[in-house]
């Protein structure tokens, strides 16, 4: 028997049960379709966060205070734990490799200026932060290197405060107020959107002592160091280790490299993603149950068609044959309309919400409708084999 | 051609044995033209089945052309069945959701046969059988005769040696029933065995060979004398 006699045979099947075919067909369908949705906007989610984090540059390691194995470790459960100063990221220019160090606090305050007043983000930092993050000044200049414990009240505006606060006019040699404390404004930042929903132009920068004297820290949240491309990063945490642990008498700081921020996110993603292709699964198992229900009633239904068919000379195996090609063609045609419904809801997703990214990821595609074929042809042994094992004089005096 | 040798068929039913054929000992040679007759549960059908190689004797022998066809396996025996037997039903037994032309062609497409030769060949019984304008019609659009005429094309296409025939009238009107024992006795003329059970005294006596069954045994053989 040939391959097309098989399909056109089963299409009758398919004319003639029309509505039952659909409505299993459907379940595998819907379960392909969630697959390839979800997974969709997870790889998207996905793509969308490593871009963003990569703007940045991939070579900037980060030190926060306090031991921990994740972010941000805080205050000493653990006995006394020293908070990361301004010596120690002046301290850390010593490293090999170092191209950029920058000391960072960050908070919230009152802006003022012009008898206008806005809330933003204040972000206390040294001299090199646009270069170590690959930031544009445009217009007049950014921080100071200024020596230890004289850092001027000198302030660069993000590109939507300068807007918000200014309109039109120059800001450059002006005052604002921040915190109730006067700095002259010697530069504005070039726009940089939003990252991760971060509005990056509505934040000012001030030297980060002062910052630290304002929000009355007694040490920096963290220090950003950047290597050259060519530095080994293993050699480069080492040596930061060694300063900083000469200067704190222990290791009571965490230090992490971009490349440990983007493992544990993208095995959170990973983690994310399964989760959904998980929940995808159980539901093409659940359509699975669908065809075996379908495909029992069929052999049952078509008894006297199967004594028939082994009348007329076919062999037990070219029964079993008809009966899985059946399930499989169901299952596969259904996996497809499901890929094809779930390529479509997510185009029609990211049409309505641009915002959201989504991207269809192949492998996940592929996966699906092979397990969806495998469903079908898990689901169709059964009644397929009791089909081919039937005594052809019996099936013959049914009906 | 058909040659069987103390053929016995037992069925087991529940703890009852049903012995439904005794110490069969047939010989029907080629182009034969036979009618089985006897009363309801003789085992005229349980026969037609062994000869068909739809069963298999519980004991004794079956040689078709000299070969013994009771030791194969499945697979040749489904290949015995469908190049050298065909099977005519009471209840026609076409595959409903399938047209008149895609039943005739269902042994075609079972053994493999390429589309261009199916084709041909189907389009030509359907002439030969009067269905030409039947062709695309689906078995319930078409009346009793004409089914057992698709049915009996069905039989023939792939040109076997044996017809095997299980009351093939018995759900026909007599006029239509008249028309389908000509068919059938034409395939006769053209070397074809025929072996068919019927209840219809009329129709059976009109075969050159007679057989009489009773309680699973042959009690009457007789050839027409002219
Ligand atoms: N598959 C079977 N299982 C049990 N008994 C059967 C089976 N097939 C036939 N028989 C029995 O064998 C006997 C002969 O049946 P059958 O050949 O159908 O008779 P006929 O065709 O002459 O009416 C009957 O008693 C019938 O009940
Ligand atoms: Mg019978």
């Amino acid at each position: 028997m040939k391959f097309s006699d098989l399909l056109r045979l089963t299409v009758t099947t398919f004319v003639v049960y029309r509505m039952r075919s659909f409505l299993t067909g459907l379940g595998i369908a819907i379960g392909v379709a969630a697959v390839i949705l979800l997974t969709s906007i997870g790889e998207g989610l996905h793509q969308y966060l490593l871009d963003e984090f990569s703007q940045f540059g991939t070579n900037i390691i980060t030190i926060q205070p306090g031991k921990s194995q994740t972010h941000g470790g805080n205050a000493g459960i653990f006995g006394s734990i020293k908070p990361l100063t301004m010596e120690d990221s002046d301290a850390l220019h010593r490293v090999p490799h170092i191209e950029f160090v920058n000391p960072s606090v960050q908070g919230n305050a009152e802006i003022r200026a012009e008898g206008k007043s806005r809330r933003s983000f204040v972000y206390g930092a040294g001299p090199d932060f646009p270069r170590a993050f690959k930031m544009k000044v445009q217009m007049g200049n950014f921080l100071p290197d200024d020596e230890a414990g004289q850092s001027r009240n000198f302030v660069v505006l993000g590109h939507k405060v300068r807007q918000e606060l200014f309109s039109n006019t120059n800001p450059l040699g002006g005052y604002v107020r921040i915190g109730g404390e006067r700095y002259r404004v010697i530069g504005v930042m070039e726009s940089k959107g939003q990252i991760l929903g971060f509005d990056m132009d509505d934040i000012v920068y001030i030297p980060a002592a002062r910052a630290l004297e304002m929000f009355n820290r007694a040490g920096l949240i963290e220090i950003n160091v950047n290597y050259q491309p060519s530095a080994d990063p293993n050699k480069v945490v080492e040596s930061i280790k060694s300063i900083l642990t000469a200067r704190h008498g222990r290791e009571d700081y965490t230090v992490i490299t971009q490349e440990q921020a983007l493992e544990v996110m993208n095995s959170v993603l990973g983690v994310i993603t399964f989760a959904v292709a998980a929940i995808g699964a159980i539901s093409l198992l659940v359509g699975g149950v669908g065809i075996l229900t379908i495909m029992t009633m069929a052999v049952t239904e078509r008894t006297g068609e199967i004594g028939l068919l082994r009348a007329l000379g076919a062999k037990q195996q070219q029964v079993l044959m008809l009966f899985l090609g059946e399930a499989i063609l169901l299952s596969a045609a259904g996996g497809l309309a499901g890929l094809i419904i779930g390529m479509g809801a997510a185009q029609a997703l990211h049409a309505l919400m641009p915002s959201l990214p989504v991207q269809i990821p192949v492998f996940f595609a592929v996966l699906a409708e092979s397990t969806a074929i495998l469903i079908g042809l898990a689901a169709g042994v059964i009644p397929a084999r009791r089909a081919s094992m039937m005594d052809p004089v019996e099936a013959l005096r049914t009906e | 051609m058909i040659a069987f040798s103390n053929v016995n068929r037992d069925f087991l039913v529940g703890d009852q044995q049903v012995h439904a054929l005794r110490d069969i000992n047939l010989t029907l040679g080629a182009g034969e033209y036979v009618s089985i007759m006897g009363p309801s549960g003789s085992g005229k059908s349980t026969l037609l089945n062994l000869i068909g190689l739809l069963d298999r004797p519980s004991s004794g022998v079956y040689k078709l052309d000299g070969l013994d066809v009771t030791t194969l396996d499945d697979e040749e025996q489904a290949r015995v069945r469908r190049e050298k037997i065909g099977f005519v039903f009471q209840f026609f037994h076409l595959v409903p959701r399938l047209t008149a032309a895609m039943n005739i062609e269902l042994p075609l497409i079972l053994g493999g046969v390429e589309v261009e030769e199916r084709k041909e060949r189907v389009a030509k019984l359907l002439e030969s059988y009067g269905l030409k304008d039947r062709a695309e019609h689906r078995p319930e659009q078409l009346s009793g005769g004409q089914r057992q005429r698709v049915a009996i094309a069905r039989a023939t296409i792939m040109h076997p040696s044996v017809l095997l025939a299980d009351e093939p009238t018995g759900n026909l009107d007599s006029a239509t029933g008249k028309e389908v024992i000509r068919l059938l006795e034409q395939l006769t003329e053209q070397g074809v065995t025929l072996i068919m059970v019927t209840h219809d005294r009329d129709n059976g006596n009109r075969a050159l060979r007679q057989i009489t069954m009773v309680d699973g045994r042959i009690v009457g053989d007789k050839r027409k004398s002219d």
